[in-house]
């Protein structure tokens, strides 16, 4: 006669078991997230499950913020109106010139033949918190795919860049900031269009100037501005502000640091643009061509 | 010594719907819109502790693995990094289960804190391997204030369990 155990005894696999398969499992799906982005749909599935309990953690700050902004005082509203107004008066004149500019640099390109590069349609968002990673500079948005934004669109403030739509979720999306360690940006010297690329310190507050020449032509307070040939970006968007430069006879590269134009951690709205619209691919066709017409043209499209 | 332990109730059995509430509290509380995770009390961490420490039978390494997944996808974090620290954790808050509750409060705490500074050792770990931006000695902070609060957690979440069985009109809770 056979004696089975009660069931008291029954627990499954032993501990052990049980954490290797899971550590297993944790390892595989952190591979699959961070070599092949694989992972992106089961987050999803979890990210829209947890919506309501996080909307719910939300409610009393969302509240408070409602209560607060019912009793702003009406001298409070004067100020903010006069302030307003004489911002628009000093900016009128930006945007009845800016019409006709824009008409012309339409004109002009129509003749190049060279396709618009800015796309209008930019959607207006607000940062609901900012990322509670704290291994990299990221901040969600209450904007998400349903409203149209995609991954890859550039997301400014009224001074300048601040980062990039990196994932996109159904009713939010996450911007990564161009502090974090991961983003690099192609920028150009306001004054003189010196070109570089810029990535974040991941220390939250600069960027660092890569690979530039210890005898490149570059000062503090230079502007660095979006040179637009990555296809991301729209070209001019206001980005850094050079601070400090060390150049070190010992090493090739000058060690440049950028303090971000647009106060980075300070505001609430934010702007998503329009994507670019992409350049026509670089055919294998034309690259033999320039292969075969030599250094000289190849040098030329390096500089212009 | 086994003579030195301190004086315990006789506790009632825990419900599974109450640490179920107490659990997504926690969580809650994780996906409050905090600036950043530095010096917060990982409060899931320490509930998961809690349970696994107290019901190991209604509390495991699955569960914690799959609240770990749900951080993991709030958080925009690595996926999988949350999961791998919290099954970690769970596995050694099991492991010590019976040697933890033998000592005081304030005792227990401490291996709290290890458990919960290994995972958090085990998370800047995978993050550092995978490029992260090293967040500085703050981000050990949150495990010395959750630690401190081993205490009042016990007290809070054995309420339910204190409870006398003939419940009257003189019952305070």
């Amino acid at each position: 006669m056979e004696h089975a155990p009660p069931q008291f005894f029954h627990r499954g696999p032993a501990p052990i078991a049980r954490l290797t398969f899971f550590a297993l499992l944790s390892i595989l799906l952190m591979v699959l997230d961070a070599r092949f982005r694989y992972a992106e749909p089961l987050r999803q599935v979890i990210a829209i499950a947890v919506y309501p309990v996080q909307q719910i953690a939300l409610a009393p700050f969302t509240a408070i913020t409602q209560v607060r902004e019912f009793f702003t005082t009406q001298t409070e509203l004067r100020r903010e109106n006069t302030e307003l107004h004489a911002q628009q008066l000093k900016e009128a004149q930006d945007r009845l010139t800016l019409e006709a500019l824009r008409a012309e640099n339409d004109q002009l390109r129509q003749l190049l033949e060279a396709r618009s590069k800015f796309s209008t349609d930019a959607i207006f968002a607000e940062i609901v918190y900012a990322g509670r990673d704290p291994f990299s500079r990221k901040v969600i948005i209450d904007k998400g795919s349903q409203q149209g934004v995609q991954g890859g669109q550039a997301v400014i403030h009224t001074d300048g860049l601040i980062g990039q739509v990196t994932r996109v979720q159904p009713l939010l999306a996450e911007v990564t900031l161009i502090t974090d360690k991961d983003h690099a940006i192609p920028v150009q010297v306001l004054r003189n269009g010196l070109r570089g690329v810029a990535y974040g310190s991941g220390d939250g507050a600069t960027l660092e100037l890569r690979y530039m020449a210890a005898n490149a032509e570059i000062a503090q307070g230079d502007v660095l501005v979006t040179s637009g040939i990555d296809g991301v970006y729209p070209r001019g968007l206001p980005v850094a502000r050079v601070t400090k430069i060390e150049r070190d006879s010992a090493y090739a590269f000058a060690k440049i640091a950028c303090q971000p134009v647009a106060g980075i951690d300070q505001f609430r709205e934010v702007l998503v643009l329009g994507k670019v619209e992409e350049a026509p691919a670089w055919s294998d066709e034309s690259n033999r061509a320039a292969k075969r017409g030599g250094k000289a043209k190849r040098s030329r499209r390096g500089e212009s | 010594m086994i003579l030195d332990r301190p004086a315990q109730h006789l506790l009632l059995p825990a419900k599974a719907g109450f640490i179920a509430a107490t659990v997504a509290v926690a969580l809650a509380f994780n996906l409050l819109p905090w600036q950043d995770l530095r010096g917060v009390p990982d409060l899931l961490a320490l509930v998961l502790t809690f349970w696994c420490v107290h019901q190991p039978r209604k509390m495991g390494i699955g569960i914690a693995w799959a609240l770990g997944l749900v951080m993991d996808a709030s958080n925009g974090a690595l996926f999988g990094q949350y999961a791998l620290a919290y099954a970690l954790l769970a596995y050694a808050a099991l492991a010590l289960h019976r040697r933890i509750l033998r000592f005081t409060l304030w005792q227990q705490a401490a291996h709290v804190l290890v458990l919960l500074l290994a995972s958090q050792v085990l998370m800047l770990a995978v993050r550092l391997a995978s490029g992260g931006t090293y967040p500085g000695l703050a981000f050990f902070v949150g495990s010395l204030l959750a630690a401190a609060l081993w205490p009042v957690a016990s007290y809070v979440l054995l309420i339910p369990q204190r409870r006398p069985v003939n419940v009257d009109d003189t019952t305070p809770l």
